[in-house]
């Protein structure tokens, strides 16, 4: 049997290197475990046995970086993933939110917007979403593009409505989209309110400040000092008691930060901002 | 053998009445980690390291939060609907790719990351099942110099799993539940 596609750390870090030098994405301070998975399935997708020619395909096409850009981020999602929180955010978060005049929302790492159409359900539903802004930013434009038309593949709909259901959710849940041929597309007064646009949370900066920021399972991928970066960026970002949701694993307590936050519910990780 | 310092368990249908009786064989002190992966439904609220930790005798059970620190004399529980890695430092990954042979977590992945981690001190053991994860981890833990240890699957309620690894890897060790339990023994010393 041959020997499997492999990258070496060494190799991996020279790869990071060069996108980083030729393209100016940073992945510097992503978690390796993960990456060099993910790396590894870009060259047995493209077909690259060494680490060489993967280097000297990024080197020389454009067309293949774009391509592994997209397939380097993970740009999984799921509409009302982990009931749950989304639970939470109906009965503990809303009606505080529901004092403001104007609500802004940040989704940090929206990948192609199930979380973002999911929040507007939600905010529809308390009254909330003609007051509300929703910014849903990724560092992948291909994701936004998709995220922008709305769309969702039809197959994922039937778990979606249970996970909708499962959330306290009491309205008809395909009264939110229209389904033809193999998709779903969310109706357009849902996403009215929504904006979506490119940010890198390794290298970009405070761009509004919000009264809640959603930034669930995207932070896995970072190392420590990059979460530290990010957890500082998100402080910055909130207003006084601002909320911050996080992924069901993912915990301040590993973060400089912790100080800065109230935990508000422990179990789906929301917290608040102390200042 | 000597020098262990991970064990990782990897089970699908038919694997939880193994998976607790190897918890409970445990020796006591065991001076390494564990790592349980099992395939288990998504967005369903779920007790099962509840239902481990009361078949457990005692054992720290628990789902890990990313980058936590991996301990000795702990039994990590792979969560639902993540992907479990071992980084280089020994703190735990959680990754939401893509299902691997429609799974996360997927037993694949927490094996081949623990093959690059721990090379020749980790154990792995893949039990009951019905589809192919874990052939492909077992296959990079032997490679790395690790112990394979595959179910006899005249003994699993689902042969299909443990059948495929064996397939896929001349070198694995196949035994029955309760010399796997006594094989877990010699691993104090």
């Amino acid at each position: 049997m041959t020997a499997p596609i492999h990258i070496s750390a060494e190799d991996l870090e020279e790869v990071v290197h060069l996108v980083r030098r030729q393209y100016g994405y940073d992945f510097g301070d992503y978690a390796r475990a993960s990456l060099q998975r993910r790396v590894i399935r870009c060259m047995q997708k493209a077909g690259c046995l060494t680490a060489y020619e993967l280097k000297y395909q990024l080197t020389n096409d454009d067309r293949f970086f774009a391509w592994f850009i997209e397939s380097l981020t993970v740009n999984v999602t799921e509409m009302f993933r982990d009931p749950a929180f989304y639970k939470e955010l109906r009965n503990t978060v809303l009606p505080k939110l529901a004092s403001y005049p104007i609500l802004k929302i940040w989704h940090a790492g929206c990948s192609t917007g199930e979380e973002v159409f999911s929040m507007a359900i939600l905010l529809h539903e308390a009254g909330l979403l003609n007051r509300a802004r929703l910014y849903a930013t990724d560092l992948n434009p291909a994701n936004l593009e998709r995220a922008r038309q709305g769309i969702v593949p039809l197959q994922n709909m039937k778990e979606y409505t249970s996970n909708y259901i499962q959330s306290g959710g009491t309205n008809d849940f395909s009264s939110y989209y229209t389904a033809r041929y193999e998709n779903a597309i969310i109706h357009k007064e849902y996403r009215k309110n929504i904006v979506f646009a490119t940010h890198n949370l390794a290298t970009d900066q405070v761009f509004n400040e919000f009264q809640l920021v959603c930034c669930r399972n995207v932070l896995i991928y970072f190392n420590r000092e990059l979460q530290n970066r990010v957890m500082t960026l998100f402080s910055n970002s909130l207003a006084p008691l601002g909320y911050l949701a996080l992924g069901m694993k993912e915990s301040l307590l590993f973060s400089e930060a912790r100080d800065q936050f109230d935990v508000v519910s422990p179990a789906v990780r929301i917290y608040r901002s102390k200042l | 053998m000597t020098g262990c310092k991970v064990v990782a368990i990897g089970g699908s249908a038919g694997s939880i009445p193994v998976v607790t009786a190897l918890l409970q064989a445990l020796p006591a002190n065991f001076p390494f980690a564990v790592f349980v992966v099992l395939h288990r439904l998504k967005n369903v609220t779920s007790s099962m390291d509840t239902i481990l930790t009361s078949k457990g005798r005692g054992l720290v059970i628990g789902e890990p939060d990313d980058k936590e620190a991996i301990l000795a004399h702990r039994v990590y529980l792979a969560p639902q609907n993540y992907h479990l890695l071992i980084e280089a430092d020994r703190t735990i990954s959680l990754d939401y790719s893509e299902p691997v042979h429609y799974s996360r977590p997927s037993i694949d992945v927490t094996f081949e990351s623990i093959a690059m981690a721990y090379a020749g001190s980790a154990v792995a053991i893949l039990l009951s099942g019905a589809n192919q994860d874990g052939a492909d981890g077992l296959l990079a833990i032997v490679r790395q110099g690790g112990t394979a240890i595959v179910q006899d699957p005249a003994t699993a309620e689902y042969p299909v799993m443990p059948q495929a690894a064996i397939d896929r890897n001349q070198n694995a060790v196949v035994l029955a539940p309760e010399h796997i339990a006594s094989f877990l023994h010699t691993l104090n010393d």
